[in-house]
């Protein structure tokens, strides 16, 4: 019976080509501006650590002075308070991280100097964030206390100085000192570049820079700091520093801390422990006001600093408007289309099709358009896609489709066009078949 | 033309009507929404900086770094990109308008404020006023004596040491009449932490590297402090220069000491252009969805009203053969189509006060303009009649004969 219906809407599809055409297009061009979009924020709202980010946490405290509790402390920390909370251990996991530019040069080959980022973080980074390596590995606990002049660098990095070659063990020249390859990464590109996230209040919608590529080279915290000593910025300071780009004994706060507690047990303690710090502090003069410190995990820190980017979210709403408007485009063209059929109805009511029988076959013609109208919309969606792909953003290299989202853009136009259909198929089924024989 | 056989004709195709009033309704509110946020764009996009743009450049060198001769390398720069055939005036500075990087500080009105009253950015550097081509409103430009050296004035703001602080202070106007309105800024102090600062003179305009909030774009302030962190500004004679003074420039620079590295080199202009490309994106993103809704609502009006037509053949044959005009018939769907439209266009006008309503919280949009009403309201009735034009022309075009046939 399927097949007939099949066959019958196929017929009557080709029967009338210029309605045919409009409604597919009409669903093609919805689904092709809502995919798109819905791609995008999908890639931009997604888990950069699936499985593992309800584990990660961003603790806060606030050292300035001058504020009170009611406020929400600063998004980033000072070193004294990022270095004592980082250097108690008291997650099972922790890392500082920083970044900054600096100009970086493969001595052996004498090329040019690059400016590139630097991440300066602590050795938990690694498995905490589940970073994959390509060659060698992480350094250990001690090269971040003792300050060895070790480093390792992204995938792109090292195929740009060493054409993809195993590097490990090479000395590579950032600004002025040396440091020694410990681990090359496989090509990592985590959606939002969480770890960096911050300051998203203030960026009035316009984040899309959250989504930049990872720095180029990485070392170990106290390492990084003396190499590229008088360039780190600020988040922001209470007073002036005495010199710029040296932060550590600055009243500025610059530095982030992220922790991995793996049960809810030890997440109640650490917050009790972030909470125990600032009191201590304040007992120890150097902060005023002890009881405001947060600790969000890392998908709330993400939605706290809303990184999706506004104009995303805008077009999003946008194009489901469009398709909306396409689906009472659609189902005004299907009624057309069914009621023009009357008499046929008619007959076939009056040679024994029940009512469910003629709904089922408006419905299977419904649906046929919806898939080809889907196969028109992926084709848009591409397009879509590539057209983001060709903007300036920092995410356009993201925008491609993946697997569920190729799925659903077909549930998406089956799904359009069956709706569409219900209320015509509805009014079709409903047709008197002896007022429409006589009328024959 | 009588509307009352029009109506109840409606009412007994209660179902397309709807459709054709919703789909119309839909599109009236969207496109007025979206054609608002296209012109917000366009207006942020011709954003007036204050300076000079078509005749400035900008480079960026990276770690001229600490070393001890650093004043006296950008004293050997400047020198050097001045003398440049077709170079007006440079400037060495700490930041420039649309560079996106800024550094920014809490202004006060009174020393013991627990919360500064606004925020403003700083721009710092010797010849800033004549480098970038700013406009003096009021009172002065800062002068050869009122500045000093940035390293020198941080370490004398650590050490308390009054006398090596900058006394003086330039502010665009924007930013005077917020922080006194309808009076004279000129000689006020506004306090930066604690240090006061003392109004010398006021610049029409210019812009911040990085703007958040639109309403505090031109809150700059300039200090008279010297800069030498590798930033230039070039102005040149005429716009017709710049591509070789930049050449010039930058061949001189690399002359001087080959070991740095160029982080930028444009024109404000693509600065400028670079600066707005996420808005020139999102606007001609709009600008596409409008084309298209529009599109697809003519469509939709063109099927169901050819349905429609093929519906009532034969009641068209019978108010012919009853002596109805071709231009009775035609009146007929066209106003048919001016009603529906009419309605549709009165749902729409709510619908868009809403859709604005529900942005004006989420995206800090302002409220609609009121004449995109009736304009929106003219775009979709011409659209309505353009589309009904083809089926109403079938329409016109049965012949009463049809009247005869199997009745």
């Amino acid at each position: 019976m399927f097949a007939y219906y099949l066959d019958l809407a196929f017929r009557s599809l080709r029967r009338n080509t210029m309605l045919t055409a409009l409604m597919v297009l009409a669903i093609a061009v919805g689904i092709g501006a809502s995919m798109t979009t819905l791609t995008v924020t999908h890639l931009l709202s997604g888990d950069p650590l699936p499985g593992r980010s309800q584990h990660i946490f961003y603790p806060q405290v606030d050292p300035d002075p001058k504020r009170t509790d009611d406020k929400e402390p600063y998004d980033k920390l000072d070193y004294q308070s990022a270095v004592d909370l980082w250097s108690a251990h008291r997650a099972d996991r922790q890392a500082i991280v920083v970044d900054s530019r600096l100009k970086l040069s493969d001595p052996a080959s004498g090329a040019p100097p690059v400016m590139s980022m630097m991440l300066s973080t602590t050795s938990d980074f690694f498995p905490m964030f589940d970073v994959p390596f390509q060659y060698g590995g992480a350094w250990s606990a001690q090269d971040d206390v003792s300050r060895a002049r070790v480093a390792v660098i992204s995938a792109d990095l090292n195929q740009k100085l060493f054409a993809g070659a195993n590097s490990v063990g090479r000395t590579l020249r950032l600004r002025n000192s040396d440091v020694r390859i410990v681990g090359v990464l496989k090509p990592w590109r985590p959606s939002p570049q969480f770890y960096m996230v911050a300051g998203g209040r203030f960026a009035n919608g316009d984040t899309s820079d959250y989504y930049s590529k990872t720095e180029d080279v990485i070392t170990p915290f106290f390492t990084g700091l003396e190499i590229n000593d008088g360039s780190f910025w600020q988040f922001t300071c209470w007073s002036l520093p005495a010199r710029t780009g040296h932060l550590q004994d600055a009243p500025c706060v610059w530095l982030g801390l992220w922790v991995q507690l793996d049960n809810a047990a030890k997440v109640a303690d650490y917050r009790r422990f972030v909470a125990d710090y600032a009191a201590q502090q304040k007992a120890l003069g150097r902060f005023t006001h002890a009881g405001n410190t947060r600790m969000r995990s890392l998908m709330e820190w993400l939605d706290f600093n809303g990184v999706v980017p506004s104009d995303v979210r805008l077009q999003t709403w946008l194009s489901f408007a469009f398709l909306t408007i396409c689906l009472f485009n659609t189902v005004g063209l299907l009624l057309a289309k069914f009621l023009r059929r009357s008499g046929e109805i008619g007959v076939r009511r009056a040679l024994g099709a029940s009512r469910a029988a003629v709904f089922a076959q408006c419905m299977v013609e419904s649906a046929v358009i919806g898939l080809i109208g889907g196969l028109f919309g992926l084709l848009l969606t591409l397009l879509g896609l590539w057209l983001v792909r060709q903007q300036p953003v920092a995410y356009a290299d993201l925008a491609r489709l993946d697997v569920p989202m190729f799925l659903l853009t077909f549930v998406l136009a089956v799904g359009t066009s069956v709706l569409a259909g219900v209320l015509p198929a509805l009014r079709a089924c409903r047709v008197a078949p002896a007022w429409q024989l006589k009328t024959l | 033309m009588e509307i009352l056989p029009i109506l109840s004709t409606l009412r007994r195709h209660k179902i397309t009507a709807f459709l054709v009033i919703i789909e119309i309704a839909l599109t009236c509110a969207i496109v007025c929404n979206a054609v608002f946020i296209i012109n917000q764009r366009l207006d942020r996009m011709n954003m007036q900086s204050g300076v000079d743009e078509h005749n400035l450049l900008h480079i960026e060198l990276a770690d001229i770094g600490v070393t001890k001769d650093e004043k006296a390398r950008t004293a050997e720069d400047l020198a050097a990109l001045r003398q440049i055939p077709g170079v007006a005036q440079v400037a060495s500075l700490n930041q420039v308008p649309f560079g996106n990087s800024s550094s920014n500080a809490g202004i006060k009105l009174d020393p013991k404020q627990n919360l500064s009253t606004l925020n403003a950015t700083m721009y710092s550097g010797e010849n800033i006023g004549p480098g970038l081509g700013l406009q003096v409103i009021a009172g002065r430009d800062l002068q050869p004596d009122d500045f000093m050296d940035f390293d020198v004035v941080m370490r004398a703001v650590h050490a308390r040491d009054t006398k090596s602080i900058p006394h003086v202070i330039m502010i665009t106007q924007n930013m005077a009449q917020r922080l006194w309105p309808g009076q004279q800024a000129l000689g006020k102090q506004i306090y930066l932490s604690d240090i006061p600062l003392t109004v010398v003179g006021v610049v029409k305009e210019l812009v911040r590297p990085s703007i958040g909030d639109d309403a505090a774009k031109s809150y700059s302030m300039i200090l008279p402090m010297r800069e030498a962190r590798g930033v230039y500004v070039i102005r040149t004679a005429s716009p017709q220069d710049r591509d070789r003074v930049l050449a010039a420039a930058l061949a001189k620079l690399k002359e001087i000491n080959p070991h740095r590295v160029v982080l930028k080199k444009h024109t404000f202009d693509d600065m400028r252009h670079d600066f707005f490309q996420n808005d020139r994106a999102m606007a001609g993103l709009l600008v596409g969805v409008c084309v298209a809704l529009l599109v697809v609502t003519a469509l939709g009006i063109v099927g169901l009203g050819s349905f429609w037509v093929a519906q009532r053949r034969r009641q068209i044959g019978v108010r012919r053969a009853l002596g109805a005009t071709r231009s009775n018939i035609l009146r007929y769907f066209q106003t048919e189509n001016f009603l529906l439209a009419t309605i549709g266009i009165a749902v729409g006008m709510v619908l868009a006060y809403g859709i604005n309503l529900l942005l004006m919280v989420h995206y800090e949009l302002p409220r609609l303009p009121a004449i995109y009403f009736p304009v929106g309201a003219l775009l979709l009735w011409v659209i309505g009649q353009l589309a009904v034009l083809g089926p109403a022309m079938r329409a016109a075009a049965v012949p009463p004969v049809v009247a005869t046939r199997s009745v």
